[in-house]
């Protein structure tokens, strides 16, 4: 998919024809209002990053999801429900005091989507993806990540077959925090690894 | 995740796929949120599976590639409403210029 399903609909006609669509289905009685109601907050508020965001919380706050999640990434995120199409493998790279792993696409804008939802528009641009293999702590010390000289840096290159996101180290005084609570810590930024928490 | 929120509709990918920004999803107007919403409820109320929209949603995709996404949701709500014989077309058409 692409930015070209942003184009703003005219307004009227077709705005019309869906209030048209909805009176009717009403006045059938084949739709309740508050279940649309319903549907659409579900959908508004189901937020690609926060797919991966759970999984993290998941991983830090139970140690036997965190090994599953390592061995077999595809197969620890469909636990939680979260999946894409067939073929996608999604591995968890585990970031450590001193490995700090970061996700590119060199090729294209190859990205797991199911856990985080669109990628940002920096990740396709040319810049990101080809400065990431070349010179990682430049770029990631430019988007405000710098890291120690002698923290290791593994760049991943994601394709259509293997989709790379980062597991961040759990922040320090989070010891008490509910899963919930650690999910909204999560960044998007820090799984893609250009973040540390 | 909510049961409201099935993959097969979440995950729709390619032509299909719901517009996101940043993993959130996007309308541009409110009236899309519905289009949404009503295309979960009918084919819910009809009990004929979310395939039975997503293959009027590829007509009406392949009918006019360049239609905005969301209009091509509405074309293919009019089309699964005229096929299952709740309305007709000209009901659907006067029940708009009426608004």
């Amino acid at each position: 998919m692409s930015d070209d399903h942003h184009h703003p609909a005219p307004m009227g006609d077709v705005e019309r024809r869906a209030r048209a669509l909805e009176s009717l289905l009403e006045e059938k009685g084949l739709v309740d209002p508050t279940f649309v109601d319903a549907v659409v907050s579900a959908y508004a508020e189901d937020i690609g990053p926060m797919n991966g965001a759970k999984v993290v919380a998941r991983a830090w706050a139970d140690p036997a999801y965190r090994r599953r999640l390592l061995d077999d990434g595809t197969a620890a995120i469909a636990e939680l429900g979260f999946g894409g199409p067939e073929g996608d493998h999604v591995v968890a790279l585990e970031n450590t005091a001193s490995v700090h792993n970061v996700v590119v696409c060199t090729l294209c804008s190859c990205y797991p989507w199911p856990v985080l939802g669109l990628p940002p528009t920096w990740y396709k641009s040319p810049p990101y993806r080809s400065r990431m293999v070349r010179e990682p702590r430049v770029l990631l010390a430019e988007m405000g990540c710098p890291l120690p000289n002698d923290m290791e840096i593994r760049v991943w290159d994601s394709s259509a077959e293997v989709r790379y996101f980062v597991l961040p180290e759990r922040p320090a005084g989070t010891e008490k925090m509910s899963e919930q609570e650690l999910a909204g810590r999560v960044t998007r930024d820090s799984m893609i690894g250009v973040q540390r928490l | 995740m909510s049961d409201l929120v099935t993959s097969e509709i979440r995950d729709m990918a390619g032509h299909l796929a719901l517009p996101r920004l940043n993993g959130e999803l996007v309308f541009d107007a409110p009236w899309q949120g519905r289009a949404l919403g009503l295309a979960i409820a009918i084919t819910s109320s009809l009990d004929v599976g979310w395939d039975r929209f997503r293959q009027e949603l590829i007509r009406a995709i392949a009918d006019d590639p360049d239609r905005a996404y969301y209009d091509s949701w509405i074309c293919a709500l009019e089309a699964l409403v005229v096929h299952e014989d709740i309305a007709t077309a000209d009901e659907l058409n006067r029940r708009a210029s009426a608004l």
